[in-house]
């Protein structure tokens, strides 16, 4: 089993390819060296104790960091065979295709209908029609249509939590990215909401190529098809979860998911 | 002496202090009405000064003071709120953001015959403007700009990081995100401000002693380049420049009046833009 899955690995060209990189908030290293490869269209979850890197390297991924003052990057970031960090890179055409769901929903004071097609409208499709049929496929895909469909004109802040959050996610699937980057999704949601997002990641899995962060062991477990353990700014291990799971190869790995530390 | 007596009488002081501000804004607030009321009709509102202001209305005063109002907005506010915009979301938080935080502050803190006389010699000599609305308009634009940029990018900061980074995420440049996910949701806040800091430069006197008021001026300017009458210089000629002060008592009293109406009309617009605007976008 473990194995089969290994090769298809292989073959599959990664659409992420993290070589060597290291990150320092002024003079403090936050990363040190992580190299790791994702593959298309799968749930790579990325697990750790707090302050270990693993949100600063997920926002490595769309140069989230860049917004923090004195931050800096070495070593190559390349989704598809695209070097992220170089001379040419266009941020808005990366953000576009590397979409983001942060821990905290963020829906804007809007209307449920202005936060879907925030995204479009920058990207300007201002087509009425076109922009209404992007609004209601991204809210299907994100499983909210049906809950919402009647009063796309409220304001967003009237949704509960979970449905912010798949709000959130709607809005980002909007500009059609094919990666998507979840730091924490479920942490600020009740249980049954939380069910909700991992079975959205379930469902999204088919179309788009997922990296999650989260601090909940049972999460990863359930949701991803790869685990990377990071550990100070380190890149413990990396290996597909069932592994990583039953036997992890290393000692740290191991004492941090049976619960001995973090 | 015991807790409960220190905690008694400082109470008790510290309400008397509170009840004794209300009280003497309530006081000046009911003299100037009970004297000014008296004065104030269509005559006072719509007619010209005459009799070097002993008699007739005071017109061209009202629209000084207006003219010059809606010149200071429209060169303060965009100036203010462009300057906060760069501190809160472009600058560099550093040493020189800090020093210009610093300078703005104490322009704040300078004097208003400061102002006056820095436009005087910058706006009326310099630039050869003369004493006119646009002269008086920029000095007193000079004098709110630091009460603009502070509230402005208070309000500015007091939007939640999140919003920002979700727009950003989206691929929306800064301008964007500045544009459509952080003015919009700190309008109340700068409105609020600006309103306030203009209301105070409506009522100023020592800046357009110098660079605009006219002391008698019974006709209406024709261009931005013309002298105006405004409320607190006239006022103040009424009080204390004008030959027969005491005849002229219950007049100084109905423009004190005119004067606070105009302001405190401001100021509750200012209050009903924040409340329409805070509903708009609640989070």
């Amino acid at each position: 089993m473990v194995n089969t899955k290994k090769s298809t690995q292989k073959t599959t060209k990664p659409i992420i390819q993290a070589m060597d990189v290291s990150f320092f908030y002024g003079t403090a290293q936050a990363l040190f060296n992580i190299s790791l490869d994702i593959a298309p269209q799968r749930v790579t979850a990325l697990i750790g104790p707090s302050g270990c890197g693993k949100s600063t390297f997920l926002r490595c991924l769309n140069r989230m960091n860049d917004i923090i003052p004195k931050t800096r990057l070495t070593g190559k970031v390349l989704i598809s065979d695209r070097d992220i960090y170089g001379e040419k890179e266009n941020i808005v055409d990366l953000r576009k295709q590397v979409g983001m769901v942060f821990q905290k929903s963020n829906p804007f004071p809007k209307s449920i209908f202005d936060n879907v097609a925030y995204g479009p409208r920058i990207h300007k499709l201002n087509d009425k029609k076109k922009l209404a049929e992007v609004v209601e496929k991204s809210l299907r895909r994100a499983a909210l249509w049906d809950e919402v469909k009647d009063r796309l004109s409220n304001n967003a802040m009237g949704l509960s939590g979970g449905q912010q959050q798949r709000l959130c996610i709607a809005r980002a699937l909007a500009v059609d990215p094919k990666i998507l980057l979840m730091d924490e999704p479920a942490s600020a949601l009740d249980p049954k909401s939380t069910t909700h997002i991992e079975d959205l990641i379930g469902e999204l899995r088919a179309d788009y190529t997922i990296v999650i962060v989260t601090h909940n062991m049972q999460q990863a477990a359930r949701v991803s098809d790869e685990t990377a353990f990071f550990y100070e700014g380190h890149l413990v291990e990396f290996s597909p979860t069932k592994e990583i799971f039953t036997k992890p190869k290393q000692k740290q790995t191991e004492d941090y998911i049976t619960g001995r530390f973090g | 002496m015991n807790s409960d007596l220190v905690q008694k009488i400082s109470y008790h002081l510290l309400r008397l202090i509170t009840y004794a501000i209300v009280v003497s804004v309530g006081y000046i607030l009911f003299d100037i009405i009970r004297h000014g009321l008296p004065v104030i009709n269509w005559e006072f509102l719509t007619d010209f000064p005459r009799r070097s202001g002993s008699e007739g209305g005071i017109l061209p005063a009202i629209l000084g003071t207006v003219y010059l109002t809606i010149g200071t907005i429209a060169v303060a506010l965009p100036l203010g709120v462009g300057c906060a915009i760069y501190l809160s979301e472009y600058a560099d938080q550093n040493r020189f953001s800090e020093l210009i935080r610093l300078a703005i502050i104490t322009l704040a803190g300078v004097p208003s015959i400061v102002y006056g006389l820095f436009g005087l010699g910058l706006f009326v000599i310099f630039c050869q403007f003369g004493t006119s609305i646009l002269a008086g308009s920029l000095t007193l634009a000079c004098m709110v700009l630091p009460i603009i940029i502070v509230a402005s990018e208070e309000s500015l900061r007091a939007v939640p990081r999140g919003f920002r980074e979700a727009s950003l995420a989206l691929g929306a440049t800064k301008w964007e995100t500045i544009r459509t996910n952080v003015l919009p949701y700190s309008i109340s806040g700068i409105i609020t401000g600006s309103i306030l800091a203009i209301g105070r430069a409506a009522g100023e006197t020592a800046p357009i002693l110098l660079t605009v008021a006219a002391f008698f001026l019974p006709k209406l300017p024709n261009s931005i380049f013309d002298q105006v009458m405004a409320l607190p210089y006239h006022l103040y000629i009424l009080a204390t420049q004008h030959p027969e002060a005491e005849k002229v008592l219950p007049l100084q009293y109905g423009t004190a009046l005119v004067l606070l109406m105009l302001v405190l009309g401001m100021n509750l617009g200012a209050i009903i833009l924040r409340i329409h605007f805070r509903k708009k976008y609640k989070w």
